[in-house]
């Protein structure tokens, strides 16, 4: 029986992936041919989903992207043995867009069955929560503060020091909530590790308890990822199951547990206290800081609060050591980013990459450019609160401080491309009422400044006190940016801020007239 | 008279063995540790624009009109929200803040009606008043963007409205309705621009809503107002005085306009309610003009004779004679006094120098006698007084709360709000009481009400006759173990001095209010006696004047 591998996340689904697997089903009994089919997660490359993968005796071999119109030829092309065809694209790890990654977190993505604990056991899997096991709690957070491993939500706070904090803090119990509120436009790694790898998130979040000496786990997810929660449901199931979850884990004398919350549909509750607020039953509302939840939490107590990514580095880190995992990146930036390639671009998908890559290798090199075939025109990193870069900001290097000196952030690794037919003055306003939409309406320069924002906008771009109401746009940015209650609006100027700096000519009522943009936009 | 203006330090006070020393403004200033930089502040006498904060409520850090700035601290931190902490240097005033708060309020006023002149709350508004202390001159963005100026008034309450377009959305009134009276009527609505206040999706008068009045007293705005406000203006000078309802004994500032009484607001300085009230003394107050009132003196010889208008003079000396002539007839013995648990500790003291000067006996009694001799005389017993030991303050440093035959929901409201709000902290509640208490029905299960195995509640008298009789069966109490187990003692001047931790905080959040009086609002005690006597009797009226 010829195994065959056909990823079901959410991206290759919306491509057609159980259509494939129909088309596949029905030709395959039509032909009498035995086929053992895997439902995996996405290798990354969206570009190549539906990506149908073959094992043969040279290893698998993929086809993408796959139509179910595909099927019949790749059967007569002999695709069971892994011969030629205009789609095959070879073994996977060969191909340059997946070799010159540097897969550390999704090394196992689109390769297990990621329900299959003893599939994840063969590709490495637990060897960090084993080696973890045999620590003290002390031990293994001296191991994350050594891989230098910084919060991948956008935050970029070292996660060693703020599990030191929660396990330095004595409490009746400890928590540790993972933030899987995916909710950054151009953003898709935390759903991709959920529904291809759930349990290197599982085995992370162990990690994290023993660490710090909790005994409770909650993954807060979206509404909008049904597929996420199914697969991590699953996962902590089979875990469970296995041993790996639960009272005493492998006869360790340690407990924990996880349980999968779905949010209610508020971007806002991807804020660490609104999504503690939210988890705790109430209105997803941004709380004041201090305290810090890693002192006072969920439940007023010491909780860590990790994005996905951060928490599902730290098996290998475990597994390899700190040191290692700090041999890659640049600067204060170690390890890797999950570089999430969105947008007007020709190859989109994950890219796991160290620190210090950049922007203009990125889009160029593994984006091959605009989808679209026009030029360039800006880029927008770290999801809708990050800053709109041009063409000449395009070396800069993927690390946290570069980016801050730029005047943007790296936040959760997304990157939208644009090409030359994008309005940046509508680009500043979308931020604005993006925030205005998405604000949980506690702080005033949030709830009122957002509408003023686009107000004001509108005004500039109609010519109307332009003077003025650039003045006033500028006030409000530094009042949204010095006031405001939490990064939502905290944030909200960086990409209007940006796009004045870096494309003021978008904001000229006057030459907008004769803008490409314009035009192209009232066609 | 004027009208008495409390003093807001803008955060609750906190109590703390340790202290901490910081510098506001180039002035040092030490203060318990937990204390915000706003309070902080506020004790030195400067005063931080704020408008989502008010002492009586836990800081929320929402309207960003008091950030400061710290040194070696990035941005502008609230200065509610921020803990005070040793060594800090704060800056609460520069040409930077100035503008941001500006900033904030521009924005504010740029969703507000300007029909100040017009408002009920004109003079009496905080946004008017910070609005001014920022320097508001220009609102830039226009009027025209979009606002709120249409939202519906409520009026469906019979003593106040809710006017939604003049609503700032600080949330205080929901976090009143929450931490203080714990009734959860309120909730926001919506997020963003459309958050708006809500009286659980329907109107004030079909919600939870019991008309306490502590949303309409922790609104900054008009937007919720007394009904007599609307009507009558607001009021140009305040008496303190006590609620003449129930036996809890809140003092209330009546605020009135000549003789007219046009709202009674909570006194703050009250240390039975702390700022708190009930329906019946906040808005129950229409007894003060109706027309049944007696105002004028009148006697009468028999009860077959009409009532007869005289002086007070003819009065008190037709009464005194009277009793004269009985007792001239009958013998000393023949007259007494009784006093209902109504009255005032003050009240009842008047009464029984009449009684034991002027009739010459001890025939004086109050009505409390009629339930509370049993536990006058246990108290006497085991305590040597038969006063109440505790503060109703004390409750806030309760494990496990045993009420007995009462049902402070309904009987003694603002004692139950600061009850249910130590429940929500996790303490447990026992209820004794044959009556259905919905106090205890709020919290069942979360607070694990005792009942009996029957499913009735235990009944108060048999529950007390068991203890009773089980503490006179253990060897080594009585009496001697009460004294030594309770929280009283007498000390060496053969008063009560109490050295428990709900009477360490009392006396230690009298201080503070003094110090913040003293430094940013002096002589606010104005025009009602305050001296020792003042304290001790509010605590002995607690327990003692009860119906």
């Amino acid at each position: 029986m010829t195994r065959i591998y056909l990823p079901q996340d959410a991206a290759s689904l919306a491509l057609g992936a159980d259509r494939v697997l129909r088309a596949l089903q029905a030709e395959a009994a039509r032909r009498n041919l035995a086929l053992d089919i895997v439902r995996t997660g996405s290798r990354g490359a969206i570009w190549l989903e539906p990506l149908l993968e073959v094992e043969t005796a040279e290893g698998r071999i993929a086809y993408g992207p796959v139509s179910p119109n595909d099927i019949p030829g790749l059967l007569d092309a002999s695709l069971l043995s892994g011969s030629a065809h205009a789609l095959r694209i070879g073994r996977p790890e060969d191909h340059p867009w997946f070799a010159n990654q540097q897969r550390l977190t999704f090394v196992r993505c689109g390769v297990v069955d990621p329900l299959s604990v003893e599939d994840y056991r063969a590709h490495g899997g637990f060897a960090g929560l084993e080696r973890a096991l045999t620590m003290s709690a002390e031990a293994v957070v001296d191991e994350v503060k050594t891989s230098g491993l910084r919060g991948r939500g956008g935050a970029g706070f070292p996660t060693g020091i703020k599990w030191n904090t929660v396990r330095m803090t004595p409490a009746d119990r400890k928590y540790i909530v993972c933030n899987a509120d995916e909710g950054d436009s151009g953003t898709f790694a935390d759903r991709m590790l959920m529904e291809g790898d759930p349990l290197t998130l599982v085995e992370g979040m162990t990690i994290a308890a023993i660490g710090v000496g909790a005994t409770k786990g909650y993954i807060y997810t979206r509404s909008e990822y049904p597929h996420a929660v199914r697969t991590m449901n699953g996962a902590i199931a089979a875990a469970r199951l296995a041993g790996w979850l639960g009272d005493n884990i492998k006869g360790s004398g340690r407990s924990f547990d996880i349980e999968v919350r779905v949010g209610a549909g508020a971007y806002i509750c991807g804020e660490e206290t609104s999504l503690l607020d939210s988890l705790e039953g109430k209105r997803g509302q941004v709380r004041a800081k201090p305290p810090l939840p890693a002192i006072q939490g969920l439940f007023g107590r010491p909780t860590v609060m990790n994005n996905v990514l951060s928490l599902a580095a730290v098996p290998w880190i475990l597994a390899h050591g700190g040191a290692a995992y700090a041999a890659f990146g640049m600067g204060r930036s170690r390890g890797t980013l999950a570089v999430q390639l969105a947008g007007n671009v020709a190859r989109g998908g994950l890219i796991e990459l160290a620190f210090g890559g950049t922007l203009r290798d990125l889009i160029e090199n593994w984006g091959g450019g605009t989808a679209s075939g026009r030029p360039f025109r800006a880029v927008q990193v770290g999801g809708p609160l990050g800053a709109y870069f041009p063409e000449r900001l395009l070396d800069t290097p993927m690390d946290y401080e570069a980016f801050a000196r730029a005047g943007g952030l790296l936040g959760h690794g997304g990157v939208v491309v644009f090409d030359d037919t994008v309005d940046l003055a509508a680009q500043a306003r979308f931020a604005f009422a993006f925030c205005a939409i998405e604000s949980c309406g506690k702080c005033t320069p949030c709830r009122i400044g957002a509408v003023r924002g686009v107000e004001v906008i509108d005004r500039l771009v109609a010519g109307i006190e332009t003077v003025k109401n650039f003045e006033v746009l500028e006030d409000l940015c530094e009042l949204m940016t010095d006031a405001s209650l939490c990064a939502m609006g905290g944030l909200t100027p960086i990409p209007v801020t940006s796009a004045l700096t870096h494309f003021p000519d978008d904001f000229d009522h006057k030459l907008r007239r004769s803008a490409p943009h314009v035009a192209q936009a009232a066609e | 008279m004027t009208l008495i203006r409390e003093l807001d330090i803008g955060t609750p006070i906190r109590v703390s063995d340790t202290t901490v020393t910081l510098t506001i403004d180039g002035e040092q200033v030490t203060v318990p540790k937990g204390t915000s930089i706003m309070a902080a502040a506020m004790m030195m006498g400067t005063q931080i624009p704020k408008l989502c904060a008010t002492d009586s409520l836990e800081p929320f850090g929402s309207c960003r009109v008091c950030l400061v700035q710290i040194e070696g601290r990035r941005g502008y931190p609230a200065s509610c929200t921020t803990p005070a902490e040793d060594a800090m240097v704060v800056h609460t005033q520069n040409a930077d803040i100035a503008k941001r708060r500006r900033g904030v309020l521009e924005l504010y006023i740029s969703d507000h009606p300007l029909t100040c002149l017009t408002c009920s709350a004109n003079g009496d508004c905080e946004l008017q008043d910070v609005a001014g202390k920022v320097g508001l001159r220009d609102v830039r963005y226009g009027y025209a963007g979009e606002n709120h100026l249409d939202a519906p008034t409520d009026d469906s309450n019979p003593y106040f409205t809710f006017e939604a377009s003049k609503c700032i959305a600080c949330s205080r009134c929901i976090r009143a309705c929450e931490e203080i009276q714990g009734t959860f009527a309120l909730t926001m609505e919506g997020r963003g621009f459309e958050s708006k206040i809500s009286a659980g999706g329907t109107d004030f008068m079909g919600s939870e809503c019991v008309s306490c009045g502590a949303c309409v007293q922790a609104c900054p705005t008009a937007t919720l107002n007394e009904k007599s406000v609307i009507e009558l203006g607001t009021p140009e000078h305040s008496v303190v005085t006590t609620c003449a309802y129930c036996g809890v004994g809140c003092s209330f500032k009546a605020e009135m306009k000549g003789e007219t009484v046009v709202r009674m607001v909570p006194y703050k300085d009250g240390k039975a309610n702390e700022g708190h009230s009930c329906v019946k003394g906040r808005f129950a107050f229409g007894y003060a003009t109706h027309k049944d009132r007696k105002t004028k003196p009148m006697i009468r010889a028999a009860i077959t004779d009409p009532w007869r208008e005289v002086t007070w003079d003819e009065a008190i000396a037709y009464a005194a004679s009277e009793f004269k002539r009985i007792q001239a007839k009958y013998g000393r013995d023949s007259v007494g006094g009784i006093t209902s648990s109504r009255c005032t500790n003050e009240e009842t003291y008047l009464i029984q120098k009449m009684v034991r000067g002027a009739f010459g006996n001890n025939n004086v009694d109050t009505c409390a006698r009629v339930c509370h001799s049993p536990t006058g005389y246990g108290l006497k017993t085991t305590l040597g007084t038969s006063a109440g030991t505790q503060d109703f303050a004390s409750v806030e440093h309760s494990d496990v709360i045993l009420v007995i035959g009462a049902n402070p929901t309904d009987g003694h409201p603002v004692f139950a709000s600061r009850m249910k709000r130590r429940l929500r902290a996790g303490a447990k509640l026992i209820v004794a009481d044959p009556r259905h208490e919905r106090g205890a029905a709020e919290c069942h299960g979360a607070c694990g009400r005792h009942r009996s195995a029957g499913g009735r509640s235990l009944c108060a008298r048999a529950l007390r006759n068991a203890g009773l009789r089980c503490l006179g069966q253990v060897r080594g109490t009585g009496p001697k173990f009460a004294r030594s187990h309770g929280g009283a003692h007498r000390g060496a001047g053969g008063g009560y001095t109490c050295g428990g931790p709900a009477f360490r905080h009392g006396r230690q959040r009298c201080d503070l209010l003094r110090i913040g009086c003293n430094g940013a609002q002096p002589g606010q005690h104005h025009g009602h006696g305050h001296g020792e006597f003042g304290h001790g009797h509010r605590q002995y009226r607690q327990t003692g004047r009860r119906r």
